[in-house]
């Protein structure tokens, strides 16, 4: 069989899929490698001269602030993972170890980051958790102390860590799912019990899921520029990037070098995930297999375990309360719950801001548009041709991962202002440069989903179309498009829900505000104090767009899995 | 391996009465069995018989609603499984990704913390007993089905365990292999003389390595005995159809004294002496084998049938034939140059009484 295959005589390449080939690399090379590559350049280079020079890293280890961000910025994306892993490990054990009402509730939490940037509740999070918020108002009043959950560092951890703790439930939940039932079942039977087991083998081959999910936090954390921000930290990195670009302007190295020094971490962290990860795929269900024995909680522990989840999902979703209540508050201030309420907010945003949802929208759509068809291109011809280098292409769309959104902005913004239109305008301020960074800020996402698509779909489907005449161009046409329908519908979504809600690459992007998304919006409104009841109800509205986008989606996608009669 | 020699003697295990349930089926119907010190002992039968429940009730992994299990003449009820000390092979070996070969074997030795000397004396051992001692830094993924197969076994027969339980030992392999195997694991088995008790759905595995089988279906053992027994004298019908290949023929008892006969179809009668017990509602039943085509000889009846088809199967030559509405396979051995019959000749299936068997349900 897989001689058959091998020996499937296809050309070395046709000329369309060579053009094709073309383009996407141009694409590539465009969007992502030049203007990162421009980005590296100029960290290197003496301002001026053009001479290649280390004098602006060592500018950056001698200067007190630099450094501080720099470690702030480390202890602050290692205490989110350490905060998050506790999180997400009760959840996890108690979806996967017991038969419990409450996963249900706690899988879809799952979804909770794709439909709010974390910039979004911080804000709103002050108000319930600050030194004068709802929480230690009450905490003075019964017992005389206060926390101070959302000092300084404290608030960026504490926001991130409930924002992105999720990557590590998913990731474990699936790892510890994939333990077939006869690894735990072969200790006990060779005299293991308890701890010891849960040390010597559970522990062990969930250890990778864990992993992949802690690395992603630890990036996600790292890379964020507008959640310390908004809650006025600015010696982290990120936000010492953008300040520097922003406030001092385009020609500054330091910008540039505080970018390579965000690539570097970026890399690094998917480094050590992938060494970690290295031939240990530890998926170990058979068929038949059931995944770990599961338990059903009695009594007490019933209770409890359902406390733990009810607790935990209220802190989870704090922030989408706290967001609702100062979306509706008229005063909100010195006490546990706001004055009064008002639906003057949301006046105010639909009067004013119904802009910013439209921009959101049609950049949005384009990004996941973009991606849906590059994907497609690039999972294609990697699967599907035999292209030389055809890998290359997925290597550089996945290569996206490792370049910060801060980072990007930067690089087009030195790339594209000096390329000037006819009329004068710089192509930096054109709005679908913005789009353009999106799409390929979200591509690997919407190539996985792609390419897990067309891994679905036989190849004998394909030689079928092709014996009964159709020719290459055809056959993907009529047979592989259609039946790749619902896994691009799903890479659509996922661009475009997180494409609405992005923020670190844009925020450098917008040139004027008729020209901002929805995220820029919130972040502009969230800034003044008086602007944060409006900021909140537009906050609100993004939610409920990705929201009602995402299900909807889903909604289509099971349909067509039912017309399909399951294939 | 040293060890064998001083191996203790091999422990009984008795099953009494046990039924058990998941939910609302029930899978153990009222079975009690005896497995012999150091025998090699089967559980066959078709898939979701509840053969791999009893195993998995034997390791502690299930448990009994009623009944009981002995091991060594102990009720092993209150024992957790880590505590049983009785080595299971998994069907699907089960071997721990993150280890390696020799940490794998090494792993029921450290958690009974014998000392570091006696483990990789006792790992050694066993992963020479199994052929496999130059493998021992490998990983798991980096081994064939055959030898994640051995690995598995030399890790239940480090910690030396009372009793081994072998879940469709074989199933996982090609079929090249698994004639190797079962080779194997018998020579295995007998060198350590240890009680051994496996499961499968193959009665050809079963029947070429085991010293005793427990037919199951549907929950119940059927009946027990060696392969020859079993295959000879099945008390039933499921038994005689699932060990090898049998004849049935439904009909009724007529007559009494020398007309005693089976009446299986109109003018299709088969003698059945006075002296022959046959139960109300018994089917006729006789091996391939055991019927000739051609005349009767004395002391033999005939049966008048149709030549349906025919398949060369090397040594012998398998005979479809009509015999009143029945299809009926009679073997005849290949002889090189003698005629042969073809589809549409008439012809006389002819028996003897002593090679027919009289079975119910």
């Amino acid at each position: 069989m897989t001689v058959a295959l091998a020996a499937r005589s296809a050309p070395a390449a046709t000329r369309g899929q060579l053009a094709l080939a073309a383009g996407i690399g141009l694409f590539l090379f465009l969007f992502l490698a030049l203007p990162t590559a421009m980005v590296v350049f100029v960290a290197f280079t003496e301002k001026g001269t053009g001479q290649f020079t280390l004098v602006n890293f060592v500018d950056f280890a001698r200067t007190d602030l630099f450094v501080r961000s720099f470690w702030n910025s480390v202890y602050v994306s290692a205490m989110s993972v350490v905060w998050a892993s506790a999180l997400a490990l009760p959840l996890a054990v108690l979806t996967t170890r017991f038969t419990f009402r409450g996963a249900v509730l706690i899988q879809t939490l799952g979804f909770v980051p794709l439909v709010m940037p974390p910039f979004v509740g911080a804000v709103a999070m002050q108000l319930l958790f600050g030194r004068n918020g709802t929480v230690n108002l009450l905490l003075d009043d019964a017992f005389g102390f206060k926390i101070p959950f959302m000092e300084g560092l404290n608030g960026v951890i504490f926001v991130q860590s409930l924002h992105y703790f999720p990557f590590i439930l998913v990731n474990l939940s699936a790892s510890l799912r994939n333990i077939d039932r006869a690894m735990e079942e072969a200790a006990q039977n060779l005299g293991s019990s308890g701890f010891r087991l849960i040390r010597r083998i559970v522990v062990p081959l969930a250890m990778p899921g864990f992993v992949a999910g802690a690395s992603l936090v630890f990036v996600k954390v790292f890379d964020d520029l507008a959640t310390p921000l908004l809650l006025n930290v600015k010696d982290m990195l990120a936000p010492q990037a953008y300040l520097r670009v922003s406030s001092i302007g385009i020609a500054d190295p330091m910008g540039y070098v505080i970018s390579v020094v965000l690539i570097v971490v970026s890399v690094a962290a998917m480094w050590i995930s992938t060494l970690a990860l290295k031939g240990k795929d530890y998926a170990t269900i058979q068929r038949g297999g059931g995944g770990l024995g599961r338990r059903t909680l009695k009594g007490w522990e019933n209770l409890a375990g359902h406390a733990v989840v009810i607790a935990i999902l209220l802190l989870v979703l704090s922030p989408h309360i706290a967001l609702f209540l100062l979306s509706i508050a008229t005063i909100w201030s010195f006490s546990p719950l706001p004055d009064a309420y008002t639906l003057a907010h949301y006046n105010r945003v639909f009067a004013e801001s119904s802009l910013y949802i439209k921009n959101t929208l049609v950049y949005a759509s384009l990004a996941g548009l973009i991606d849906v068809i590059v994907g497609t291109a690039i999972a294609y011809l990697v699967l599907r041709t035999r292209l030389v280098g055809r890998q290359w292409l997925d290597w550089a769309a996945m290569a996206a991962l490792a370049v910060p959104g801060v980072v990007l902005g930067i690089g087009y913004l030195r790339t594209f202002y000096g390329v000037t239109l006819p009329d004068g305008t710089p192509l930096a301020a054109l709005w679908i440069v913005i789009v353009l960074a999106l799409a390929v800020r979200r591509l690997p996402y919407a190539l996985r989903a792609c390419m897990a698509a067309l891994q679905q779909i036989s190849l004998a489907l394909e030689e079928a179309a092709e014996n009964l005449g159709a020719t290459k161009a055809r056959t993907v046409r009529r047979i592989v498009v259609p039946l790749m329908t619902g896994g691009l519908l799903a890479g659509f979504v996922t661009s475009f829900s997180t494409a609405a809600v992005e923020l670190s690459a844009t925020l450098m992007l917008v040139q004027s505000n008729s020209d901002a998304p929805l995220a820029y919006g919130l972040y502009v409104f969230m800034q003044s104090s008086n602007g944060r009841g409006p900021g909140a109800a537009l906050g609100i509205i993004a939610v409920l767009l990705v929201t009602i986008c995402t299900l909807a989606s889903h909604y289509i996608v099971e349909r067509r899995h039912i017309g399909a009669g399951g294939r | 391996m040293t060890g064998a020699e001083r191996r203790p003697p091999a422990v009984a295990v008795q099953i009494r009465g046990v039924n058990l349930s998941y939910g609302a089926t029930h899978v153990l119907k009222d079975v009690s069995l005896d497995i012999r010190p150091g025998e090699l002992f089967a559980f066959l039968g078709p898939s979701g018989c509840g053969k791999t429940t009893l195993l998995r009730l034997i390791a502690g992994f299930n448990t009994a609603d009623t009944g009981e299990v002995l091991i060594d003449g102990r009720d092993v009820a209150p024992l957790p499984p880590w505590k049983r000390d009785v080595g299971m092979v998994f069907q699907s070996y089960a071997l721990w990704p993150h280890l390696t070969v020799r940490r794998n074997v090494a792993f029921g030795l450290e958690e009974r913390r014998l000392p570091r000397a006696e483990i990789d004396r006792r790992v050694a051992a066993a992963l020479d007993l199994v052929g496999l001692g130059h493998l021992a830094e490998r990983r798991p993924s980096q081994l064939s089905g055959g030898q994640q197969q051995r690995v598995a076994l030399a890790r239940t027969i480090a910690v030396e365990p009372k009793v081994l339980l072998l879940d469709e030992p074989l199933s996982n392999l090609d079929a090249k292999m698994r004639a190797e195997v079962r080779r194997e694991l018998r020579e295995l088995q007998q060198r350590l003389g240890i009680t051994a008790i496996f499961v499968t759905h193959d009665q050809e595995e079963a029947n070429t390595i085991s010293d005793r089988i427990a037919v199951i279906n549907d929950g119940r053992v059927l009946q027990v005995g060696t392969p020859m027994e079993l295959y000879q004298r099945p008390s039933n019908l499921f038994v005689a159809g699932f060990l090898g290949t049998a004849n049935i023929l439904a009909g009724r008892l007529v007559g009494t004294g020398a007309d005693r006969a089976f009446e299986i179809g109109p003018d299709l009668r088969f003698p059945v002496a006075s002296d022959v017990a046959v139960t109300d509602g018994a089917k006729l039943v006789f091996r391939p084998q055991s019927a000739a085509i051609g005349e009767a000889k004395a002391g033999q009846a005939g049966l008048p049938g149709t030549i349906l088809d025919l398949e060369f199967l090397g040594a012998t030559i398998r005979y479809g034939i009509r015999v009143g509405g029945t299809r009926l396979v009679v073997d005849v051995p290949f002889r090189s140059g003698e005629p042969l019959f073809a589809p549409g000749n008439a012809v006389t299936v002819s028996l003897s009484p002593a090679a027919a068997l009289w079975l119910t349900d």
